[in-house]
């Protein structure tokens, strides 16, 4: 036990005295930015997606555009997370000449991956919405576009939060494969507070209690949004 | 009846569902100030019909001219014709996520929006010299497209007697109120029509009262309407034509004294046998 104290005092001393969380504050940015960034450009993403899935089938257009969609989806499903990192970091970018800061592509990178998988969920939610709602919406005068915007998808958003709170736990555990392209997330910062000492332990039982409690923190998050959403509806 | 009396004129129009053919050759002029009351069996497409009136349904064929075009042709802006169409459907469908006020205010505000826009436009692009026409000045704001909204919509609730539930949410209300809200919703954008499906099949009874009356009240007021209803005493007593539809056919279309005393057709007699 004595060992394990010891082991505590010295993570202690490299991470407040040396300085070490400036390390895990920028790590703890990091992760929390990519999977931010990453949520938000991929509900966007995932909401075009979606109500492009959803559009009646009538023209070439719509079939060509659903098509290209439905490959998108299967493309980032169907691969790792870490593959599509070093793809897109490794080959895409130097192909197209293109320099990009890790974070960044580590952003962007979350973005288009989470962006397929929001579509499925987003699109779930638009059929869960009563049909009702875009006849009521189109009998008014309002274009097939202001009806899903104004009417169909705020409702379809409200009916998938929980299941967009999980897709973003799920990105904040996936950060944890950004620094294979570089990016400095909370994984890189104690690597390197353990490396000074060749002492792990402690490090990375501090790194899983840090992911733990963010965990923690949006699944309450969720919670109150919950609820407060099912006030909104008793009003 | 003059010409320009006609609001809607239906020329033969065909609907099918994959094999399955819903209305055939349907032909009818529906007047200005008409109540047109449709009857007839479930599945006789009464429904279909209504909804093939404003497009809601794409026809199959034949045309639905209406503010002088064949609104049944896919080139043409069936959301402006929609804005002077109401619809009041069974099951209300007012918007969920919106309080009442917003329910009444949204089209009004959204189109008003997008045509003082596409006006900004015109002019910039015929100052331009882009683009030939007279500059129309504007006359209008954001703010005053809101407010005149809401005013309106204020007025509408006040009429329904519901103006202290103009910000709460459809979800907190009886299904007569949703259904006056839905009503006054469709009249916020001054329709010349107003096409109802089977307005009171999904209320309580003790609720189909309020609606009736209310929409008595519109009918009194001159509104031109198509009413799809199984409330056989509404149809005598405001209708001015009755359609009986059968196997997507107007089997018979008379006046309501006409048709409920002397039915023609075996069909209708059977129907009348049963509702009334
Ligand atoms: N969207 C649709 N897709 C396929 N078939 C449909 C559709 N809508 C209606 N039908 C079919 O068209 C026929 C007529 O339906 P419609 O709803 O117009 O009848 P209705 O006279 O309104 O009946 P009800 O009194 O039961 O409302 C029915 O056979 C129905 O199954
Ligand atoms: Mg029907």
């Amino acid at each position: 036990m004595n060992g394990f104290s010891l082991k505590i005092e010295k993570f202690l001393e490299i991470l407040i005295e040396r300085g070490g969380y400036k390390e895990v504050l920028i790590g703890l940015q990091n992760t929390v930015l990519i999977a931010v960034a990453g949520l938000i450009i991929g509900t966007v993403i995932g909401t075009l997606i979606a109500a492009v899935r959803v559009l009646p089938k009538y023209s070439k257009i719509v079939k060509a555009l659903d098509g290209f969609c439905s490959f998108y989806v299967g493309l980032f499903r169907g691969t790792p997370m870490v593959v599509q990192l070093l793809v897109f970091y490794y080959v895409m970018l130097p192909l197209m000449g293109i320099r990009m800061s890790s974070v960044v592509v580590a952003i962007t990178v979350f973005g288009l991956n989470s962006g397929a998988y929001i579509s499925e969920i987003m699109r779930a939610g638009i059929l869960s919405v009563d049909p009702g709602q875009m006849e009521g919406a189109r009998s008014v005068g309002l274009s097939y576009t202001s009806a899903m915007m104004k009417i169909v998808i705020p409702q379809a958003i409200k009916n998938i939060l929980p299941t967009l709170g999980n897709e973003f736990i799920a990105l904040i555990k996936e950060t944890s494969v950004v620094s294979f392209v570089g990016a400095k997330d909370l994984y890189l910062a104690f690597q390197s507070i353990g490396s000074g000492t060749y002492e792990y332990m402690v490090p990375y039982l501090a790194m899983a209690i840090i992911y733990i409690v963010i965990v923690c923190l949006i699944t309450l998050g969720i919670k109150v949004m919950e609820r407060r959403l099912r006030k909104g509806d008793r009003k | 009846m003059t010409e320009n009396n006609k609001l809607i004129e239906v020329r033969g129009l065909c609907k099918d569902f994959g094999d399955n053919k819903v209305l055939k050759d349907i032909n009818t002029d529906i007047m200005k100030g008409e109540k047109v009351v449709v009857i007839g069996p479930s599945g006789s497409g009464k429904s279909t019909f209504l909804r093939c009136l404003n497009c809601m349904e794409d026809p199959t064929a034949g045309a639905i001219i209406f503010g002088g075009e064949n609104i049944a042709d896919m080139s043409v802006d069936i959301n402006v014709h929609r804005q002077k169409m109401g619809m009041v459907f069974q099951h209300f469908n007012l918007f969920n996520n919106k309080t009442v006020i917003e329910n009444i205010m949204l089209a009004p505000i959204l189109i008003g929006k997008k045509n003082l826009k596409k006006q900004k436009k015109d002019n910039l692009l015929i100052k331009l010299h882009l683009k030939k026409g007279e500059v129309i000045p504007v006359t209008t704001s954001v703010s005053e497209i809101t407010a005149n909204a809401r005013e309106k919509a204020i007025e509408l609730l006040k009429r329904i007697g519901l103006e202290e539930k103009a910000d709460a949410y459809p979800s907190s209300l009886s299904g007569g109120q949703k259904q006056r809200v839905a009503i006054v919703r469709s009249l916020a954008m001054d329709p010349d029509v107003i096409l109802f499906d089977e307005p009171t099949s999904a209320l309580d009874p003790e609720m189909v009262g309020e609606v009736l009356e209310l929409m008595k009240d519109l009918a009194n007021q001159g509104m031109t309407m198509v009413v799809v209803t199984h409330e056989m005493g509404f149809a005598k007593e405001v209708g001015t034509r009755i359609i009986f539809m059968d196997e997507g056919r107007f089997v018979e279309e008379a006046t309501p004294e006409e048709f409920f005393a002397h039915p023609k057709s075996e069909r209708a007699i059977e129907f009348l046998s049963k509702v009334l």
